[in-house]
C-alpha cells in the first residue's frame, strides 16, 4: 500500500494553508482579486489556493480579443454546416476556416473568401501579444526575471512565421495554415509533402531533437527530485545555495551512471534552453520553406543528407510522362 | 485508505471519459494482428498492411464471376443478316451466335434482376429490338466501344487482363462506386466563409480526413489539373503547386489507396512521394490508369450527359463517372486478376 501511494502521480501533500496574498504590490498595478478559496480537486495536481487573479488591462483586452478570434472562427464553422447545431458538434474537429485563395495575395480579401480568416487570425495575434505583454509586466510586477515571457516568445515566434511571416516572404496568406483541428493537421502533411518532406529539412531536425531533448530532461530531472524527496530533495531552491543530502545523493547518482551531473541551478537553464529552442529552431525550419528551399529531400540529395538505397536497376522505374 | 467523496467523483469522472473515448475507438479502429508484406528494401516502411479479417469479408464482396461456356459459330456476320439484325452500329462484325451471347451475358451483368424491366428490357424495346427509344442502349452501344478502347488502348493499364461491363457493373444498373460532382451539404452562404469544398465529415472520400471531398472533377476529368504537386528542383524556382492544390492530391490519392485496399507503400516510396526511381512498377500501372479514366469520363461519360435521365445524373447535372474504386472495388486487381475478357473475345478489338 506504501508503495502505491508513493508512485501515485498525484500529490500526496495538500498544499493547504492561510491564504497567500503575495508580496505587495507598487503603485500603478491593479488591485488583485479578493476572491480567495481553496480546492481539494486543485491541491492533488497542485497548490488548492485559487486565486488572486490579476486581470488587468492586458489581460481584459487580451481575452475580449481572444473571445472574437474564437467566435469568429466559430460562427463560420457552424455557417459552414448550414447553423445545424448538431453537426456542428458531430462534425467539430473536421470543420476550419480557410485563409483566402492565392489570387488576393496580400490584400484584405472578400469575407467569404478568407476575410473572416484574416480578420480571425488578427484577433488572434492581438490576443497572444497582448497576454505575452501580460506575462512580462506581471513578472516584472513581482520583481522576477522575464524567462516566462521569452520562452511564451518563442513559442509566438513559430505561430508568426507560419500565420504570418513566411506568408509574407511568400507573397500570398494562401500559404498561411487554416484554423481548425483536422484542417491544420490536413495542412501540416500537404505542406510537409508539397515542399518535398520536412524531416529533410535540418531545422526541422534539430527542433525535434530539442522537442524529445525536452522530454527526456524533463523526465530526468522530475524522476530525480521526486526520487530524493524523501530527503528534501524538493526544496530546490535553497538547495542552489546549500546542496544539502538531497542533491548530493542526486549528483552522485548521475555521475555514477553517466559521469555527470547538472545542478539545481543549471538543470533549469538545460530545460529552459530546450524547451525555448524547440520552436525557436523550429520556425526558422518553416521560414526557409519555399522561401529558400522549395523541396528539402532534393536539397538533401544535393547536400549528402539523404542517404540512398539500393535500387533494382534491372527494371527502372521511369516517369511514365516523360515517355511520351 | 479512505475514499473521499471527491476522490470518487474525480475517478468515475475519468472512467466515464474514458468509456466515451473507448467507444469510438472501438468502433473505427482495427484490431490486431495485422499481415504485414515486404514490398521495398528492408528499414524504409515499405510494407502492405492488410486486416485478414477484412480481407475475408472483401472476398466475399468480390465473388468471381462463371463465364458463359462458349457457343458454335452460326457462320453468319450480324451485318450480313440485315433481315434480323437492324441498326446494329458497333457489334456488326460479330458472328450472329457470338451477338446473341455477348448480348446475354450483357443482360445478367448490367440488369440480372427480375421484372419487366430488366434482362433485355432494360435497354430494349422488346416489340422493336433495333429502337434506341430506351436510352440505356444508347448508353450499353456507347460503353461497348469504351470498353473496347480499354481493352485495346490501355494495355499499359490492364494489360492482358482487360475489361468487361461486370468489372465495373456486378449486376447493377449503375456500378457501386461511382462519382459525380460534389457540391457537400448545403453552406449558410452570404458573408460567411466559404468551406472552400473541404473541411466536413462522413463525405465518400477522403474517408477520415478534413481534405477536399471532390478531387475528382477537376483531378480525373477532362481537362484535367496536374496531380503533381511536389516542388522537381530543390530551390525555388521550378514547378510546385499550392497547399490548396497538394491538399486535393492528397485526397485523390486517399481514394485510390482505399479504392485499391493498398497503403501509399503499395506504389511510393513515402519519403518522396513524387520520385520515380524509387517508386515500385506499379505506379507506373497506375499512372496509366488516371490517364485512362481521364479519358473514360471526358471522351465516354461526359458525352452521355444529354442521353441519361436527370435521376442517373449528381446533383449538379454531370453524369456519374468513373474512378479508380469502379472497376477495383476495393481489390488492387480487380477480381484479383481474374480475366473475364478473355471468354468475351470481342470486346478486346479495336472499334470498326
Amino acid at each position: 500500500m506504501m508503495m502505491i501511494e508513493y508512485q501515485n502521480i498525484f500529490t500526496r501533500v495538500q498544499v493547504h494553508g492561510p491564504d497567500d496574498l503575495g508580496v505587495p504590490m507598487k503603485p500603478g498595478n491593479w488591485p488583485r482579486e479578493k476572491g480567495i478559496t481553496t480546492n481539494y480537486l486543485l491541491g492533488i495536481i497542485g497548490d488548492a489556493q485559487l486565486g488572486p487573479i490579476y486581470l488587468g488591462g492586458l489581460g481584459i483586452m487580451s481575452l475580449l480579443c481572444g473571445f472574437i478570434a474564437i467566435e469568429i472562427i466559430g460562427l463560420n464553422m457552424l455557417a459552414s454546416v448550414n447553423w445545424n447545431p448538431i453537426q456542428f458538434v458531430r462534425q467539430l474537429f473536421w470543420l476550419g476556416l480557410e485563409p483566402p485563395p492565392a489570387k488576393y495575395g496580400l490584400s484584405l480579401a472578400p469575407l467569404r473568401e478568407g476575410g473572416w480568416w484574416q480578420m480571425a487570425g488578427f484577433f488572434l495575434t492581438a490576443s497572444i501579444l497582448l497576454w505575452w505583454l501580460r506575462t512580462y509586466r506581471r513578472a516584472r510586477a513581482l520583481g522576477m526575471g522575464t524567462h516566462i515571457a521569452w520562452a511564451f516568445a518563442a513559442a509566438i515566434w513559430l505561430y508568426l512565421v507560419l500565420g504570418f511571416i513566411r506568408p509574407l516572404l511568400m507573397g500570398s496568406f494562401e500559404e498561411a495554415v487554416p484554423f481548425g483541428i483536422f484542417p491544420h493537421l490536413d495542412w501540416t502533411a500537404a505542406f510537409s509533402i508539397r515542399y518535398g518532406n520536412l524531416f529533410y529539412n535540418p531545422f526541422h531536425m534539430l527542433s525535434i531533437a530539442f522537442l524529445y531533448g525536452s522530454a527526456l530532461l524533463f523526465a530526468m530531472h522530475g524522476a530525480t527530485i521526486l526520487a530524493v524527496s524523501r530527503l528534501g530533495g524538493e526544496r530546490e531552491i535553497e538547495q542552489i545555495i546549500d546542496r544539502g543530502t538531497a542533491s548530493e545523493r542526486a549528483a552522485l547518482f548521475w555521475r555514477w551512471t553517466m559521469g555527470f551531473n547538472a545542478t539545481m541551478e543549471s538543470i533549469h537553464r538545460w530545460a529552459w534552453w530546450f524547451a525555448v529552442l524547440c520552436p525557436l529552431v523550429g520556425g526558422i525550419g518553416i521560414l526557409l520553406t519555399g522561401t529558400v528551399v522549395d523541396n528539402w529531400y532534393l536539397w538533401g540529395v544535393k547536400h549528402g543528407v539523404t542517404p540512398m538505397y539500393p535500387l533494382d536497376l534491372t527494371a527502372p522505374v521511369i516517369d511514365p510522362a516523360t515517355a511520351q | 485508505m479512505k475514499l473521499s467523496a471527491t476522490t470518487l467523483t474525480a475517478s468515475l469522472l475519468v472512467s466515464v471519459i474514458a468509456v466515451l473515448l473507448a467507444i469510438p475507438m472501438m468502433l473505427q479502429w482495427e484490431r490486431p494482428p495485422m499481415d504485414s508484406t515486404q514490398l521495398g528494401f528492408r528499414g524504409l516502411g515499405m510494407e502492405q498492411i492488410t486486416n485478414p479479417r477484412i480481407a475475408e469479408t472483401l472476398k466475399a464482396l468480390n465473388t468471381l464471376p462463371v463465364p458463359d461456356d462458349p457457343v458454335e459459330n452460326d457462320g453468319v456476320l450480324v451485318k450480313n443478316d440485315t433481315e434480323n439484325y437492324k441498326n446494329v452500329q458497333v457489334l456488326g462484325d460479330l458472328d450472329t451466335a457470338q451477338f446473341v451471347r455477348l448480348m446475354n451475358a450483357i443482360s445478367t451483368w448490367v440488369a440480372p434482376q427480375e421484372g419487366d424491366n430488366a434482362g433485355c428490357a432494360y435497354c430494349h424495346n422488346l416489340e422493336n429490338m433495333a429502337s434506341d427509344e430506351v436510352y440505356t442502349k444508347v448508353v450499353a452501344r456507347r460503353m461497348i466501344q469504351m470498353t473496347r478502347a480499354i481493352n485495346t488502348q490501355y494495355k499499359s493499364h490492364v494489360a492482358e487482363t482487360g475489361v468487361t461491363c461486370y468489372t465495373c457493373h456486378r449486376g447493377n444498373a449503375v456500378p457501386a462506386n461511382v462519382w459525380a460532382t460534389n457540391p457537400g451539404p448545403k453552406q449558410a452562404g452570404g458573408m460567411a466563409a466559404s468551406r472552400d469544398g473541404q473541411n466536413l465529415a462522413g463525405q465518400p472520400v477522403p474517408a477520415y480526413a478534413s481534405l477536399p471531398y471532390d478531387p475528382f472533377t477537376t483531378l480525373l476529368n477532362t481537362p484535367a489539373d496536374s496531380i503533381r504537386v511536389v516542388a522537381t528542383t530543390p530551390l525555388p524556382g521550378g514547378t510546385g503547386a499550392s497547399i490548396r492544390a497538394t491538399e486535393k492530391t492528397y485526397s485523390l490519392m486517399m481514394h485510390m489507396s482505399t479504392g485499391l485496399g493498398v497503403n501509399c507503400t503499395f506504389c511510393h516510396n513515402s519519403r518522396q512521394f513524387s520520385s520515380w526511381e524509387e517508386s515500385r512498377p506499379q505506379r507506373v500501372t497506375a499512372w496509366h490508369g488516371i490517364e485512362m479514366v481521364r479519358d473514360v469520363n471526358g471522351s465516354y461519360m461526359t458525352p452521355l450527359t444529354d442521353v441519361f435521365p436527370a435521376n442517373r445524373k449528381g446533383p449538379m447535372g454531370d453524369v456519374l463517372k468513373a474512378n479508380c474504386a469502379t472497376c477495383h472495388n476495393g481489390v488492387n486487381k480487380p477480381l484479383y486478376g481474374f480475366s473475364m475478357a478473355k471468354s468475351y473475345p470481342e470486346l478486346s478489338v479495336p472499334n470498326p
